[in-house]
């Protein structure tokens, strides 16, 4: 009887353990996609369950009805149009209103133009933020395609509908320590930090990779010891930096890693050279648009060591390897790309836009 | 009839006092407070004590306490004093070694201060206890085979906090004292150094650890399953080999055509232990001394084998002058 009672007993613990791993959201089984030679481990793992609930996050919005492009430019008819001064007022009234409806959806126009003033007033910041992004954007449709192909990107691929895009960084001054200066340090790490996926990893691998362009690469390019002064605490900041590739893409190491010699180029997936032109491509963007609208902003938007918002890999991707699944808003948005060469007449367009950018 | 000294055993003997054995010399004197335990009794013996202290252990606690206290106090006031995020953030805290820009140098206490003092405490206070293990062992006429088992796990301490820094120049080098802090370390200095998977003396270490757990699977499961005819008795089984130790015996000549005798099989598995840091510990030396990159070295050496490629070879980016 004894027995019977601790065998009952013993099966109700495993029970209770099971349930609350189960609870946990990411219960097996898991999926598993094979991404290399046969016993490299090189597989790629998905969990159906995470899976669902991000692609849920991760739906596009409909395009507006595409207008003509032809008539006068945008830059012609209204004043003030710095960026997109060569689209047609039709495109530029269809541009305007789908940033509104990306980027401020409750306050639409009168989140960048001040109530009761001209639409070329500046005396709003988040207009001025707003033109500096419309440069940005462009840029990386033009310039970046070596990380964004074709697909592009649009406000929305950030914004997701909120005005401040909901995967930002700021330098992070770690986490309140006592000991007077005298005891406690972290050392900028050991916190269950959110930047590199909980864990004892340094806890602002941004700073130093993607605004600086410290060393990310560790290993010595040949067997024996060479002119490599990187330690095992540099290589604790890329692992933090990979740790946080890791959670905005939603893979594992092995999606671009070969995981018997993470260096080499030479057995990677393809996957690992777009990460490094998206590490440039960050690194650029921080440096090129966001830390120059410092003064732009209001205290308000500063992080706590008064530095701009900037941008990551989770910025745009959001837990998928592909922002938005791949689906490319650009392929509906064209303005967002390469800047129209004026059509009819050289001359005159040269001149328009001139006095734009006056 | 159930029996003694098993671990399902619902019989437990109360005995007297048992001093132990009658040794030879020394000044100490055996206590005569010893105390029985249940619970204990369920899993070993029931007797508790009498335990030698000595000067040695006495130091070594002491020295040990002073360590847990630089370490324990630094991750309190790195939470700032608050008791709820010492435990929730218990796992990710640590004291971190120095930064690499002192060298083998004097860090400021706070940073890596402690750590160095604290390391100082910890290294003193396991050598004294392995100076009890000795001793002890001496004492009562046994061999010192727990103190070199012990002092293997020490080699590889000591080359994972002192020998290795030293030779790199840096206590930057070392182990953070810490739960998740220490294995972050372990991945990471994998990472920097080519992965570790490639390095001879990991990979025979590995063979140590995973040979000492089937070692030890198969001569306790060996021991268990002649409990009935007494083969649990292992050292009267030496000297007058019963049906236990035949069958153990013949269990194995039956299985594999070999079986180790009762004193060799403890000579494997110490071996086996022994050799597990022993190995993991040249292994850690050898790294970014004498070899840089594992990798590369066991490609160099016809180690590394070579898998059909499934996507056509890469070229390093930052080489193809494609920019951006």
């Amino acid at each position: 009887m004894i027995n019977n009672k601790q065998n009952i007993l013993t099966v109700l613990v495993c029970l209770c353990a099971g349930l609350i791993l189960a609870g946990c959201g990411e219960r097996p089984p898991v999926d598993s996609q094979q991404v290399g030679y046969r016993g490299t481990a090189m597989v790629n793992f998905t969990n159906p369950r995470v899976e669902a609930a991000t692609e849920a996050a991760n739906a596009v919005p409909a395009a507006l009805p595409a207008v003509p492009g032809d008539g006068p430019r945008a830059g012609e008819v209204y004043q003030n149009v710095q960026v997109l001064g060569d689209l047609s007022v039709a495109e530029f009234a269809r541009v305007m209103l789908a940033i509104s409806n990306w980027v401020a959806p409750e306050q639409q126009c009168a989140y960048c133009h001040a109530d009761g003033e001209s639409l070329a007033s500046d005396s709003l910041y988040t207009k001025v933020v707003a033109r500096k992004m419309l440069e940005m954007n462009r840029d990386i449709n033009v310039n970046w395609t070596a990380h964004v192909q074709q697909t592009g990107v649009t406000c929305y691929t950030c914004h997701r509908g909120k005005a401040v895009p909901e995967s930002i960084w700021f330098a992070d001054p770690g986490p309140v320590t006592a000991g007077g200066g005298v005891a406690g340090s972290r050392m900028g790490q050991n916190t269950p930090a959110t930047a590199t996926a909980l864990t004892s990893l340094p806890y602002d691998p941004f700073t130093p990779y993607l605004l600086d362009a410290g060393p990310i690469r560790l290993a010595t390019d040949q067997a024996l010891p060479a002119d490599n002064d990187l330690n095992v605490k540099a290589a604790e900041g890329t692992y933090a930096l990979m740790m946080h590739f890791s959670d905005g893409l939603g893979v594992n190491c092995t999606f671009c890693h070969n995981s018997r010699a993470f260096a080499s180029w030479s057995e990677s997936n393809p996957q690992r050279v777009t990460a490094w032109h998206g590490i440039q491509m960050a690194r650029s963007l921080n440096n090129e648009y966001l830390v120059p609208l410092t003064s732009t902003f209001p205290a308000s938007r500063l992080g706590p060591l008064g530095d701009v918002a900037k941008v990551n890999c989770q910025t745009c991707h959001q837990g998928v390897s592909k922002p938005l699944y791949g689906v490319s808003m650009f392929a509906d948005y064209p303005e967002l790309g390469a800047p129209k060469a004026p059509a009819a007449q050289p001359a005159e367009g040269e001149a328009v836009a001139a006095a734009a950018t006056d | 009839m159930a029996g003694y000294q098993s671990l399902y055993t619902r019989v437990q003997v109360v005995p007297p006092h048992y001093p132990g054995v009658p040794v030879q010399s020394g000044a100490f004197t055996r206590g005569t407070k010893t105390g029985l335990s249940y619970w204990l009794g369920r899993i070993g013996d029931t007797q508790i004590g009498p335990i030698y202290l000595g000067w040695t252990g006495l130091t070594s606690l002491l020295f040990g306490l002073a360590a847990f206290e630089i370490i324990g106090l630094n991750m309190w006031a790195s939470v700032n004093w608050d008791p709820v995020e010492f435990i929730r953030q218990l796992p990710w805290l640590a004291l971190e070694p120095p930064p690499a820009k002192y060298g083998l140098g004097l860090p400021p206490l706070n940073d890596g201060g402690w750590w160095l003092m604290a390391g100082l405490f910890l290294t003193i206070s396991i050598m004294l206890w392995w100076l009890r293990t000795y001793r002890r062992a001496r004492q009562l006429g046994m061999g010192t085979h727990v103190a070199w088992a012990f002092a293997a796990a020490i080699w590889l301490y000591l080359v994972c906090g002192f020998i290795r820094p030293f030779f790199m120049g840096s206590w930057s080098e070392a182990v953070p004292f810490g739960i998740f802090p220490h294995l972050d370390w372990t991945a990471a200095f994998s990472l920097r150094y080519g992965n570790l998977l490639y390095n001879p003396f990991h990979a025979l270490s590995i063979v140590f650890l995973y040979g000492s757990v089937l070692l030890f699977a198969m001569h306790a499961g060996t021991v268990l399953s002649t409990v009935r005819f007494g083969g649990d008795r292992e050292v009267e089984q030496i000297t007058d080999r019963g049906t236990a130790s035949e069958r153990m015996a013949l269990f194995w000549r039956w299985t594999m055509g070999f079986n180790a005798s009762m004193e060799s099989v403890h000579r494997w598995a110490w071996w086996f232990a022994v050799l597990c840091p022993l190995c993991g510990g040249i292994g850690i030396l050898l790294t970014g001394t004498v070899v840089d990159n594992w990798y590369l070295w066991a490609i160099k050496h016809g180690v590394a084998p070579a898998y059909p490629a499934v996507v056509p070879p890469l070229a390093d980016p930052a080489l193809s002058g494609v920019m951006p």
